[in-house]
């Protein structure tokens, strides 16, 4: 060895080479910024900053009444609105022991379902984006349209619909709502085999995802994944099935697992995992009983239109309930859902005021973040591009 | 003797032609002079409105909840790709900034050094009611109260977020703007 090539190599081994890949990059999912320290091509260390987006709100909460909130969970996930609704909504629920409306039940199911679809759509073809693959995500953001559409009609809004209430939903499904998510329904199918066929076997997209960023069972255990990353990894749980909330006790699914724990298993876990949404929203339109959408508890239930114009009380009750809102007893509850991307919980305390004294939230994309530095090390450059995007990160959510 | 000039073409029921098939009108008749004379002769002004106007392509700035929205106004349904704009991930290669999202403190400098970087002319599109003076978290201790107090803004799009749509009546409220303003004269004055 020349002693130029002595000094280089000791250069070498005295400074890893650092590359800062985001904040603002196309392929960094959102805000996310990472200092990657490189030996070649190999990474050596990954260091996600976060905090990028740290809007404050589990302070902000905490000024606000518990209906007054209920939109801040919209923007927390912003891919799937609804799941984080859901964990909050329940959590209130637990504390008031207000058992909410069977129709109210399921049309929370179905939505969070018809979420799950929106989310994964979301997520499989920004990865694919990402990997170079431009078609699936043409393709899917028609079909995301399609679902936003529904969130439309329920709530008003394309994205943050805030529709979901303490004791069931806002309001009851419009006429013809049930048959056109039905007509959907059918055909959706033929886009999960369409996106399949751009992917699953594409020589491209295997090499770039088949054995890349491996998690082992333990190591998924042990950072704390969940969801899709942790079922991936091999481990069977699905807070749906083992702590069922709402009607999905009767539900009829099954629950994906992957073998390999790579990127290529989050990928089927998530495909499948929409196939099997679909025959839960199915079924929901099949059960769906009528009646109304909201318990008739007082302490929650806001009174008729028409009981507001010809009743006094109504009317009082109706002001106190949109102006002070109401009062929660004393208690803190941990309730967690199966949010798309994992498990979503909500750590509520309340002081017995009508507005929560403390909400933490507990976010799924935090426990696959921190992770990152142990699963990408001895990979290369562009893996890590493969890893955050079957790692489903969004940053309302990780930074709140 | 040659010169073209938009407002030549503009007849007086102008508001009846669409940007777009302005635009076709102005290319086909650029097409007959050089075919006829070989020569061009046209107002610079007019010439790089209709460049300008005819190549926005925006940086993305996909902060938070309106990135999700501003991507859907690029993808299938709505597709941003026939006003001829693409998103540039560098803002080297950007004419217009779409800040869509929160601006929160610890982000506030790379979107300057952002802005900075970009090209004149420039334009800043501020997307979302987060953006626009801080929305449903301005009272949060970590938020910018809107990003016009780091960089100046041309278009505010209300919504939170605001639907596809929104944006892209806002992007062609721009390319109205850059139409009706002196092309030569934003140069000149900020340099």
């Amino acid at each position: 060895m020349s002693a130029v090539e002595k000094d280089i190599e000791e250069e070498r081994k005295l400074k890893p080479f650092l590359i800062n890949f985001g904040p603002q990059h196309p392929a960094a999912h959102g805000v996310l910024r990472m200092i990657l320290e490189m030996d070649g091509e190999i990474i050596e260390r990954a260091d996600p900053h976060i905090g990028l987006l740290h809007r404050g709100t589990e302070k902000l909460i905490e000024h606000k009444t518990y209906l007054q909130s209920i939109p801040y969970f919209d923007r927390m996930d912003y891919i799937a609105p609804l799941s984080q609704e859901y964990a909050f909504v329940l959590a209130i629920e637990k504390l008031l022991g207000v058992e909410p409306a069977l129709r109210g039940q399921y049309i929370r199911v179905l939505y969070s379902e018809i979420t799950r679809i929106l989310n994964h759509i979301f997520c499989i073809t920004t990865c694919a984006l990402d990997l170079g693959a431009v078609t699936p995500t043409l393709w899917g953001f028609e079909q995301r349209e399609i679902l936003m559409e529904f969130y439309e009609r329920v709530g008003g809004a394309r994205m943050h619909t805030n529709y979901f209430r303490v004791g069931g939903v806002k309001e009851d499904l419009p006429d013809g709502l049930i048959e056109d998510i039905y007509a959907w329904a059918v055909k959706f199918p033929k886009f999960i085999d369409d996106l399949e066929g751009l992917l699953t076997n594409n020589r491209i997209f295997r090499q770039r995802t088949v054995g890349i960023a491996i998690a082992s069972k333990e190591q998924a255990v042990e950072w704390g994944f969940s969801g899709p990353m942790l079922r991936a990894s091999g481990v069977a749980w699905d807070l749906r099935k083992m702590q069922p909330y709402d009607v999905y006790a009767q539900m009829k699914f099954d629950v994906p697992v992957g073998q390999t724990g790579d990127c290529f298993a989050r990928y089927l876990v998530r495909i499948n995992e929409m196939r099997q949404s679909l025959k839960i929203i199915m079924q929901c339109i099949e059960k769906m009983p009528f009646g109304s959408v909201m318990c008739d508890d007082l302490r929650v239930a806001p009174p008729k239109r028409a009981e507001i114009q010809t009743s006094m009380e109504s009317m009082i009750r109706h002001f106190k309930l949109y102006s002070e809102g109401f009062h929660v007893p004393k208690g803190e509850t941990y309730t967690a859902v199966e949010s798309p991307k994992g498990e979503f919980g909500v750590y509520l305390v309340a002081d017995g005021s009508n507005k929560p004294y403390r909400c933490h939230v507990r976010s799924t994309g935090f426990a696959h973040l921190q992770a990152v530095n142990e699963i990408s090390k001895g990979y290369m450059l562009a893996d890590v591009v493969a890893l955050i995007g079957s790692l489903d990160l969004v940053f309302g959510e990780v930074d709140r | 003797m040659g010169i073209i000039s938009l407002h030549e073409l503009n007849s007086p029921n102008i508001s009846d032609v669409k940007p777009p098939l302005l635009q076709d009108a102005l290319v086909t008749k650029l097409a007959e002079e050089t075919r006829d004379k070989g020569i061009l002769l046209a107002k610079l002004d007019d010439l790089l409105t209709w460049a300008r106007t005819g190549s926005m392509w925006p940086m993305t700035f996909g902060l938070a909840c309106c990135g999700i929205e501003m991507i859907h106004a690029f993808m299938s349904r709505y597709d941003l790709d026939r006003y001829g704009m693409m998103p540039r991930s560098s803002p080297r290669q950007a004419d217009v900034m779409i800040v869509a999202g929160t601006v929160t403190n610890k982000m506030a400098p790379a979107l300057r050094l952002l802005y900075d970087q970009m090209p004149e002319p420039r334009y800043v599109i501020s997307m979302g009611s987060c953006a626009n003076g801080g929305g449903y978290y301005y009272y949060s201790y970590s938020v910018v109260r809107g990003c016009d107090k780091i960089i100046p803004v041309d278009i505010y799009i209300p919504g939170c977020p605001p639907s596809a749509e929104a944006l892209v009546y806002g992007l062609m409220q721009l390319q109205r703007r850059v139409r009706s303003e002196n092309a030569n004269k934003k140069v000149i004055l900020k340099t």
